[in-house]
């Protein structure tokens, strides 16, 4: 073996007829023999050239199983490394699962699959929708306030259960509604949203420069709750879902805190708790397009 | 019949058109419908104008017909248009239609509020007259007495409406 390969070493990539090789291999053993020692120790593996000899191009001398005879392959067979495909074969989930079952007569339990095969293959896959450009949700939408609507200006409602009352704006929230308050002791008007379209600002502004809202007052904090849980019988249902609307302690907590504030600077204002409390209507010879609000 | 005539030096007002509610003096006259016009201190150049556009005031400058500019403008200064214009009641009639187109909603309030208070003084006071008369018949110091609050009130009303529309200017 070892000669062999020394012959090798000296020799690489050489097709000689196999009985040329048998003959050299006692010269080549007295050359090699120094250098063998050396290159033990620095190369283990070394491939020998072609145990085949060439009887004519594609055509080797011997035979499939004198080849596997000749190369040894009887002494040299390898198997991948074991232990990761042993873990991964040991760590395979679940595939089923015993449930127990109960009536007379069934065994007590059933083998059941924990992953189903799927009951419908649909013969198209889910149609491709059309390209859509620019088509946001409600959440992506610009926000836009009129110019004439500033923190502080005086609004008139003009729908809702407070049509008609003047109003002080405070300002828009996340949804682009306007947060406004009455305030609650001038015209029974709460914090409360009002919608920018259905509002007249008028040009008279208060002066809430350094008035703090408080930040929880957001579009969640003033939407309305309604309970659906309808396990009763059906006649039973339409009590229980919330008729009447209770004012929480919270809102009264905070109606004050921003109320206080916004009170002291109306006061400073002639007329103005006045104005407030009225009601803006039409009458005759009053025609909203003429006049200036 | 006739008080206004159109003479040279005739001071119009401009009812309509471009140059509308500004003063000028008819310095000529052109045709049957047309004058040659010029207001030198209200912003109006020397022109034609129709008749048909100019309302005749009662003032009269006098200047010789077709004097230039600097002339018509040495006795309108000298006459003091301007200021008297601003003082009859056309001018004020004028400026109070103003000034109520111009009115806010907070101002038509306050006109109320103003409004609605001096009427209940004058009822006030006329009820309390009419008490008196009933009871006591004709007397010699009503007259007086119904003048008298009349003019009180009316001049905080009109403190108040005017006070009303200029406060927020």
């Amino acid at each position: 073996m070892a000669g062999e390969k020394a012959a090798g070493e000296k020799k690489p990539g050489e097709k000689k007829p196999g009985k040329k090789k048998t003959d050299e291999k006692k010269p080549a053993e007295q050359k090699a023999s120094q250098k063998e020692v050396g290159e033990k120790k620095k190369k283990v593996k070394k491939h020998h050239a072609s145990r085949n000899p060439v009887l004519a191009r594609g055509i080797g001398r011997y035979s499939r199983s004198a080849m596997y005879a000749r190369k040894a392959l009887y002494k040299r067979k390898y198997t991948a490394p074991e232990t990761k495909i042993e873990k991964k074969k040991k760590e395979k989930p679940r595939a089923t699962i015993i449930k127990p079952v109960g009536g007379d007569k069934n065994g007590g339990s059933r083998v059941v699959k924990i992953r189903k095969m799927p009951r419908y293959y649909p013969t198209e896959d889910v149609p491709r929708k059309l390209l859509s450009h620019g088509k946001k949700p409600f959440c992506q939408h610009k926000r836009r306030l009129r110019a004439s609507i500033t923190p502080g200006t005086v609004l008139i409602l003009l729908t809702g259960r407070h049509r008609g009352k003047r109003v002080v704006f405070l300002k828009q929230l996340g949804t682009g509604l306007l947060l406004v308050t009455g305030p609650l002791v001038i015209n029974r008007v709460p914090l409360r949203r009002a919608h920018q379209k259905f509002v007249i600002a008028t040009s008279t502004k208060v002066d809430i420069t350094g008035v703090k809202i408080p930040k929880h007052l957001t579009d969640a904090y003033f939407k309305k709750k309604r309970l659906r849980k309808p396990k009763h019988q059906e006649g039973e249902i339409f009590d229980t879902e919330k008729e009447k609307y209770e004012i929480t302690e919270q809102r009264k907590s905070d109606q004050k805190a921003v109320d206080s504030q916004i009170l002291a600077r109306i006061k400073k204002v002639p007329q103005l708790r006045g104005y407030l409390r009225s009601t803006f209507c039409l009458s005759n010879g009053v025609y909203p397009h003429k006049l200036v609000f | 019949v006739f008080k206004r005539f159109v003479e040279i030096g005739r001071v119009a007002f401009i009812s309509f058109g471009p140059h509308a509610g500004k003063l000028v003096a008819i310095v000529d006259v052109i045709d049957q419908n047309r004058a040659l016009v010029d207001g030198p201190c209200s912003g109006v150049r020397r022109q034609a104008m129709p008749f048909k556009c100019m309302q005749l005031t009662d003032f009269v400058l006098k200047f010789p017909h077709s004097a230039r500019q600097k002339c018509v403008r040495l006795a309108w200064e000298k006459e003091n248009i301007n200021e008297k214009w601003a003082a009859t009641r056309w001018a004020k009639k004028i400026e109070a239609r103003e000034k109520k187109a111009k009115m806010t909603d907070f101002d038509r309030y306050k006109v109320m509020k103003a409004k609605k208070m001096r009427n209940r003084i004058i009822k006030h006071e006329m009820k309390k007259l009419q008490k008196m008369s009933s009871k006591k018949g004709k007397k010699p110091e009503k007259p007086e007495k119904s003048e008298k609050p009349e003019k009180s009130e009316k001049a905080p009303k009109s403190e108040k409406v005017q006070k009303a529309p200029k406060a927020q200017k």
